[in-house]
């Protein structure tokens, strides 16, 4: 098992519908389900006022709500949880900045923005670009290549790298 | 076979691989076209190979190739074998291969598709994987772009990861990046490095001199972090390090206003302290350096928990704990302030501030401590919180062999105190406390059994509540202190009283076991006390008591509690006897119980010998031997084989019998009234059978008109329809104003007065009309055909303004058409009425009441489409003979019955007599619903009076939308979600500026006019889903925000969808 900062990243509505998922660690979809079962079970069971962090199996869990929408980030013990959560408020802050004061509907109908927007951030489990307005950059660079070249994507498609 | 393996694989070593290809390429420039000829033949013959590897390069080739314009689709089969063999290395190899070219060769067209590639193979590097593309990421590190540049530092610790033995080549490169002028790279590399460090820190020591530089320049947070975390890994190692990082850290300390960044700093400065505990510096300075890094990360923990945010209050207390581990001194002083956190909102504050208190108490403070915390104990709510304050103080009191208590008393005092907690679930631990307390301090022995007594004399109080069921377990110590250190009670009697009450018949066996014991026990001493006097009575009345008492155990359904109550009651009976005949036997009664209890130390058993001649190690049995059970093996998979076979058959039957049962069950079910369904759950259907087509599809039967079927959000048609009504009423009050300045000699009077007050209750229908849009059914013609006479004989008299309603929705041009036509007609007929000259009577109102879907139709074929017809005679003379014909269209054609021409005119079934209105249904097929459309048509019908009869014509333009393909369908989110998931539907958006109407409003025009239904709504966005008669899945988000209203669009027929929006756009352009 290898050490990433970020094991996996969960978002959830507070009905505990789970509406966007990203792991970074090899895991069964079977163990996906059950920890993200569990976590869900256990965030909602908290109250508003509590922290957001909690210790959780040997991981430490960071969480934040947005209106609707709980971000969680499971972190390892050594890392940082005020940067973590520094990330989950860079991400959301992306996500306004890109589909205009975001809310849980457009992560269901844009999903795929949502992961992209994720992918450019995040890397593999560690942060790769600070900066929001080079990630938007590449975003929209990218929304443009999809309209310009739909022909390579579906190439890529097809292989299975997207 | 194996030769040919052989053979293949000698072939391989002169195979041209993608590079080779690529090179050759570029060398024949002139002759491209023949060296490419030549590479495809070899190519071909490297696919008829069997072995996979070279099968695979062929296709890397290939994919070459098509990218320059070549046609390989000969070759499909081949890379589909390929694409399908199970080494999914092949594929990503070829993909990335495929991609990486593209890049370098035709000009990097897209350092984001790299990007896209690079980020996908950051989810499933493998170790073969790693291997193959290490040298391709090592390369794109030092591409030109610094997006691509990044992203290749980042996957090559995956790889690392995977592929160690790349670490060694790929390092000087990374090095470089710390040093990238973007400082993004930079940042990516710092990561990298930083996580490998942790993992393996001695390796780059040699770093740290970069780092040191890198800490000292940069201001981006994220990095310092990074940074921080990795001198933290560094200093155990080489101890001067730390010394040199106490000064810029110490800065940091101090400047950085992010919290992050601090509470990182702080928790380096703590853990590198752990580490390195052995002394580096010349001791005076170590004192000195020891003591400035604690005060100052203690007071800036201590700013942390004083922070009003939750967040910065935990951690403050986390890295409390780490210091409290080596400097409990430090921590100690500030015990203040972790006691008010015990009164934090936040439960998760409050239990880590109590994981320090324990660490923190002395012998001097803990009175204090516990004292505050009994305060908590009292005032906390939630039985979980108040169970966790329990255990601690537990813990804190009894940790290391009651290390801090110095007066026993108090302890006891504060289990009896415990005891009177409500509901919790401890009961045994306090009764352990009680126990060993009383068994190992002898001195409190006295103090103790009083306690014990007035417990047990108050049991009523514990046991009367079921809440305190968690608590009785105090009285099994209680009874068993009293009676084996009955010698201390004050007044045994009474004791004894207490336990023998029927009301200990209600607690659990297993403590009226004890309490039944401990009788026995305590009436030993009262026998030996009471036959010291002279009175014998005294003694014989204990006896009596204890047995009127003790029957009532024997009866208890509990074994143990009987059988003691017996054997002790029949020990009683005897003792009276002996009694009676003044046998003093109080001496042998407490024989019974003689001999003290002393505590044994946890390791005394080491210290009794082993007896001679006994070996621990021996086996008593002979083990069973090792070569038996090999023997079995074989035999054992045999059988195991064989009844799997028949147990699979089986476990079959039982699955076929299962599902009959269910079968049966549900049926039952069915049958029976009591019996409440399941409602059809649309999730588990969805679940069940994947695909989008179980978006459950509701069964539009609609017996109202105005009832939108299916449409989970009706209040707001209702308010849409009051507001409407709101608007309509100011017209008509507008306008009957008008009307009575213009026409005051009263004409139109007859019009007024009845259809008038219609209007006021049905005002909807003129909606119906003008939208032509409303889903009717066969069973609802009637009412409607009611108002709608009503509504024309009115409009005459409204004249031209009838119309205004009609303006909200413009987006008909048909129906303007026709109604200008009927305006016309309206005209005439008016002046017919005053002149009084039937001749130039036409007067046939024609509705196109919608273009309504025929529901039975649309399951079996979703190409038809239903159009309503109203027909009324608005003149006082017969109309007969009525044909209706379209020009059909090739994409639309109107059904006509078998035998009739494409040009013949469909006969309305029935003939109107004056102002008599009947409703007639066309069927059209339709080939694409994707464009809206319009057919011209005409009417022709017979005007027949008395003496003559007139042919008349009515042309008109019936126009589809495509929202009228669309039918209104329910959708759940989870299914809705799932639909979206499914990633095979095109996007497409539409920006509204300046609506101004609340959004709820804007959902239901949405939901009226263009048959959608609201999936989910939060706030001022909301999704939304149709589908049209030919499944096509419409989804919509709609936002607001302001006047702009946002709408993206997503389904899987483009050109569709693109109609859909205009037609969303024209209906809010009116507005």
């Amino acid at each position: 098992m290898y050490k990433n900062s970020i094991n996996f990243m969960l978002l959830f509505s507070r009905q505990g519908k789970l509406r966007l998922q990203k792991w970074y660690v090899p895991l069964s979809d079977k163990e996906r389900k059950k920890i993200s079962r569990d976590l869900v079970q256990t965030i909602l069971a908290r109250k508003p006022k509590m922290c957001s962090f909690l210790e959780w199996r040997d991981l430490k869990i960071v969480y934040k709500r947005y209106a609707s929408l709980y971000f969680c980030c499971a972190v390892e013990d050594q890392d940082n949880e005020l940067i973590t959560l520094e990330i989950i408020h860079r991400y959301v802050e992306l996500l306004d900045k890109y589909f205009g004061s975001v809310c849980e509907l457009d992560i269901i109908f844009n999903f795929e923005k949502a992961y992209f927007i994720l992918d450019e951030f995040l890397l593999g489990g560690e942060a790769q670009e600070t900066s929001k307005k080079n990630v938007l950059k590449a975003i929209e660079q990218a929304d443009l290549l999809q309209e310009e070249a739909e022909a390579p994507r579906s190439v890529l498609e097809e292989i299975g790298l997207t | 076979m194996a030769l040919k393996i052989v053979k293949g694989s000698i072939d391989r070593m002169f195979d041209k691989n993608l590079q080779d290809l690529v090179r050759g390429i570029r060398n024949h420039k002139e002759d491209e076209a023949k060296y490419i000829s030549t590479c495809i033949d070899e190519i071909k013959q490297e696919l008829k190979q069997d072995n996979i590897a070279v099968k695979a390069n062929a296709v890397c080739k290939l994919t070459y190739l098509q990218m320059l314009g070549y046609d390989v689709s000969w070759a499909a089969f081949n890379i589909v074998e390929v694409m399908s063999s199970s080494k999914f290395t092949y594929k990503v190899k070829i993909g990335l291969y495929a991609h990486v070219w593209i890049c370098q060769e035709i000009g990097y067209i897209s350092q984001y598709d790299t990007g896209v590639a690079l980020t996908g193979l950051s989810c499933f590097v493998t170790p073969d994987l790693a291997r193959d593309l290490a040298n391709d990421i090592m390369t794109l590190m030092s591409h030109t772009k610094p997006y691509i540049r990044k992203k290749a530092v980042l996957i090559m610790y995956k790889v690392f990861l995977k592929y160690p033995e790349s670490l060694r080549p790929a390092f000087p490169r990374l090095k470089e990046k710390l040093e990238d002028p973007d400082p993004g790279v930079q940042s990516a590399a710092v990561n990298v490095i930083c996580e490998l460090a942790r993992r393996n820190p001695k390796n780059y020591l040699s770093l740290a001199p970069l780092f040191f530089k890198l800490m000292t320049s940069s201001t981006n947070n994220w990095v310092l972090i990074k940074i921080i975390k990795l001198f933290g890994a560094l200093t155990p190692l080489e101890p001067r390090l730390g010394k040199k990082l106490i000064e810029p850290l110490t800065n940091l300390i101090h400047s950085t206003s992010a919290m992050s960044l601090l509470y990182e700093c702080v928790n380096t400065v703590i853990a590198g302290h752990d580490v390195n505990g052995s002394p580096f510096l010349p001791p005076f300075s170590l004192a000195l350096f020891l003591f400035l890094r604690f005060q100052l990360c203690v007071q800036k923990l201590r700013i942390l928990i004083e922070d009003s945010d939750q967040n910065l209050k935990y951690l403050g207390l986390l890295a409390m704990s780490k210091i409290l581990k080596t400097h409990p001194k430090s921590v100690q002083s500030h015990k203040d302030l972790i006691l008010q956190c015990l009164d934090d909102k936040d439960e998760s504050i409050r239990l880590r501030a109590l994981d320090l208190l324990y660490g923190m108490v002395s012998k001097k403070n803990l009175m204090e401590i516990v004292k505050k915390l009994m305060l908590h104990v009292d005032k906390a709510e939630g039985t979980t919180y108040r169970d966790e304050l329990l255990t601690k103080i537990i813990d804190i009191c009894s940790q290391s062999n009651y290390q801090y208590i110095t007066n026993f008393e108090w302890y006891i005092s504060i289990l009896v105190e415990l005891t009177r907690l409500e509901g919790t679930r401890h009961g045994h631990l306090i009764a352990s406390q009680m126990l060993d307390v009383a068994i190992r301090v002898k001195a409190i022995r006295v103090f103790a059994v009083a306690q014990m007594a007035t417990l047990l004399d108050n049991a009523h109080l514990m046991t009367g509540n079921v809440q305190r069921k968690g608590i009785c377990e105090v009285l099994y110590a209680a009874a068993w202190i009293c009676g084996e250190f009955s010698e201390h009670l004050e007044n045994p009697m009474q004791t004894l009283e207490a336990m023998l009450r029927p009301k200990v018949a209600t607690l659990p066996g297993h403590i009226q076991a004890v309490y039944v014991q401990n009788a026995a026990k305590l009436f030993a001493t009262l026998l030996k006390n009471q036959e010291g006097n002279t009175d014998r009575t005294a003694a014989q009345e204990t006896s009596q008591l204890m047995i009127d008492r003790l029957p009532l155990f024997v009866q208890s359904a509990n074994l143990e509690v009987q059988e003691r109550a017996s054997c002790i009651l029949q020990l009683v009976k005897y003792i009276q006897k002996l009694q009676q005949k003044d046998v003093e036997v109080a001496e042998e009664v407490i024989a019974l119980f003689a001999g003290e209890l002393n505590p044994v130390a946890p390791k005394a058993q080491k210290k009794v010998p082993v007896p001679e001649g006994l070996d621990l190690d021996a086996w008593i049995n002979e083990p069973p031997s090792e070569s038996e059970s090999e023997d079995e093996q074989p035999k054992a998979i045999f059988a195991k084989e064989e009844p799997k076979h028949s147990r699979a058959r089986h476990t079959e039957v039982d699955e076929k019998e299962l599902a009959k049962r269910r079968e049966a069950r549900k049926q039952e079910q069915a049958n029976n009234p009591f019996y409440i369904k399941a409602s059809p759950s649309s999730q588990k259907v969805y679940q069940e059978a994947p695909g989008v087509e179980h978006i459950p599809v509701v069964q539009i039967d609609l017996s109202v008109p105005l009832k939108v079927p299916g449409l989970p959000m009706s209040d707001q048609y209702v308010k849409l329809e009051e507001e409407r009504r709101q608007k309509e009423r100011v017209e008509k009050k507008k306008k009957e104003k008008k009307k009575r300045k213009e026409k005051r000699g009263g004409r139109g009077k007859k019009h007024d007065s009845g259809p008038e007050s219609e209007e006021d209750i049905t005002p909807a229908h003129m909606v119906d009309i003008v939208t032509e849009e409303m889903p009717l059914a066969d069973s609802e013609k009637l009412p409607v055909r009611s108002h709608r006479a009503a509504e024309a004989l009115k409009s005459p008299a409204e004249d031209g303004d009838a119309e205004s309603p009609a303006s909200q929705e413009p987006k008909k041009k048909s129906s303007k058409e026709k109604r200008e036509k009927k305006k016309d007609k309206d005209g005439d007929r008016k002046v017919s009425v005053k002149n009084g000259n039937p001749t130039r009577e036409t007067a046939l109102w024609m509705y196109i009441y919608g273009a309504e879907i025929d529901i039975q139709g649309n399951l079996q074929d979703g190409s038809q489409v239903v159009v309503s017809v109203i027909f009324e005679n608005k003149c006082d003379n017969f109309l007969k003979t009525m044909e209706f014909n379209v020009l059909d269209s090739l994409n639309s054609k109107l059904q006509r019955p078998e035998g009739s021409g494409p040009h013949d005119g469909l006969s309305v079934p029935f003939q109107l007599p004056p102002g008599v209105s009947n409703e007639a249904r066309f069927v059209f097929t339709m080939q694409s619903i994707v464009m809206p459309q319009k057919l011209k048509g005409t009417l022709t019908f017979i005007i027949k009076n008395e003496d003559s009869s007139t042919h008349e014509k009515l042309d008109f333009k019936l126009h589809f939308t495509c929202s009228s393909y669309l039918i209104t369908t329910p959708c759940y989110s989870d299914a809705f979600a799932k639909l979206l998931e499914s990633g095979d539907l095109k996007c497409s958006s539409v920006r509204l500026e300046g609506v101004n109407m609340p959004f709820h409003h804007l959902l239901a025009r949405i939901c009226f006019h263009h048959h959608f239904s609201v999936v989910e709504r939060i706030d001022s966005c909301a999704s939304m889903y149709s589908r049209s008669i030919q499944g096509h899945h419409v989804c919509l988000l709609v936002k607001t925000s302001g006047q702009t209203v946002s709408i993206d669009a997503k389904c899987d027929e483009p050109t569709l969808l693109g109609n859909v929006l205009d037609e969303i756009k024209q209906t809010f352009s009116q507005c």
